[in-house]
């Protein structure tokens, strides 16, 4: 790893600040795919700006129909979460599946959704669930935020403050999780929420993508049989040592019918 | 050069160490605690687990900064002053959950985090808490078993 200079700033407005005077800073949040990419030697930042030491980006909330989830806060604290687990069992269970319990304790929900892994979890649960995304300069709508691969709607020097997710009626996550990383080859999040009913798929494509034809088939209710007939093309679908994008598309398919139905409980 | 200062073990210390020194190194290199291993050094092996303010972390992949502040508990710090195990040490060797050791350190912290979070586990719940830490002897059976039996003596 190239060295670098650590700052731990104690507030938003300091981060931020940090972030600007570096000559190219990055943001340090759970630090789980960070650190492995600095030990790598694939980035050699010039500063990392530390967001641990803000305690006011930890922590969930209940607030107005809305779980607001702060950016600091890990994915055990999610999946333990009393509220979560009554409110939104679905994203409990969906924390609960992130890589291991060392992983869960340090990863946090802002740093993955920053970093949008393909083949992250949490990018299906912000736009099944039709999360908005808190900054310090403004909120962004989950569809408008995952814009590609490892690519979000964030501005240089932009900080995630939190993440608010309106409490849905169902929902439910199904993972086909890849045995020694835990990522998703595929994932699904099927959700019935205040903006009707939303189907998203992460693991399969190069960002998170809805799937309209889930949505209009689980229109009516939702059930493992309403979406038996949907299928999903191979072309366009991520192709690696892992999977195949025909297996990836078989997958979307096998998991949708597993949210639905985890979803219709 | 930054300073870092954290409790280790119950005992209150402080370091010189580069932004990108990792807490494993600082825990192995300055303070000479290598009871915590490196193995993978990709947090995928689970050799290099500690608790941070009692959560199980791989130590590999947390920057000594980012403990600043912060209650560290190393194996080291399991057994009692007067040499006693910690019961689930006591487990690891009746059941001898264990072949070369090198993952040990890190099975037994892991397994530590796990008992204070469930105390009364069941099979697939350790195995799945286990998800973390390779081990490439065992074959997982006897550290499953030390876990259950070190469960069942903790609850008493």
């Amino acid at each position: 790893m190239y060295n670098f200079n650590h700052h731990r700033p104690g507030s938003v407005d300091a981060a931020a600040a940090a972030l600007s005077s570096a000559d190219d800073g990055k943001i340090l949040a759970g630090g789980m795919t960070l650190l492995p990419t600095l030990k790598q030697r694939l980035a050699n930042p010039s500063d990392l700006v530390d967001l641990g030491g803000i305690a006011d980006l930890k922590g969930i909330r209940e607030d107005g129909g809305s779980l607001i989830v702060g950016a600091m806060t890990t994915h055990a604290a999610v999946a333990d979460d009393a509220t979560v687990k009554a409110k939104i069992p679905a994203l409990a269970a969906l924390a609960e599946g992130i890589g291991d319990a060392q992983v869960r304790n340090c990863g946090t929900i802002g740093g993955s959704v920053a970093n949008n892994d393909p083949a992250a979890d949490y990018p299906a649960a912000l736009v099944g669930l039709d999360a908005t995304v808190h900054t310090n300069k403004r909120q962004i709508a989950a569809d408008d935020f995952f814009t590609g691969m490892f690519e979000t709607a964030l501005d240089e020097g932009e900080i995630i403050t939190a993440v608010a997710f309106p409490i849905p009626e169902k929902a439910g996550y199904a993972k086909f999780a890849n045995p020694a990383s835990r990522y998703a080859i595929v994932g699904v999040m099927v959700a019935k929420g205040p903006a009707g009913t939303r189907v998203a798929v992460t693991g399969a494509g190069p960002s998170v993508f809805r799937l309209g034809d889930a949505e209009s088939a689980l229109s009516g209710g939702i059930s493992a049989d309403a979406v038996s007939g949907v299928s999903v093309a191979a072309d366009g679908l991520n192709s690696d040592l892992h999977a195949s994008s025909e297996y990836r598309a078989n997958l979307v398919s096998v998991m949708l019918r597993r949210a639905a139905a985890a979803a219709a409980g | 050069m930054p300073t870092v200062s954290m409790t280790v073990n119950g005992r209150a210390v402080t370091g010189d160490v580069e932004g990108r020194t990792l807490l494993v190194q600082f825990l192995r290199e300055q303070l000479a605690l290598t009871g915590t291993h490196i193995g993978c050094d990709t947090s995928q092996c689970g050799a290099c687990v500690v608790h941070v303010d009692g959560q199980s972390v791989k130590s590999c992949t947390l920057l000594a900064l980012q403990a600043d502040g912060s209650e560290v508990t190393t194996i080291e710090g399991l057994a009692a002053s007067n040499g006693d195990l910690h019961p689930m040490q006591e487990a690891f060797r009746e059941h001898h959950g264990l072949q070369c050791g090198f993952c040990t350190p890190g099975m037994v912290m892991s397994a530590v985090d796990l008992l204070n979070k469930n105390p009364n586990p069941d099979e697939g719940e350790i195995r799945e808490w286990l998800e973390g830490n390779i081990c490439r002897c065992t074959g997982y059976h006897n550290i499953v078993k030390a876990i259950q039996s070190a469960a069942e003596n903790m609850r008493g």
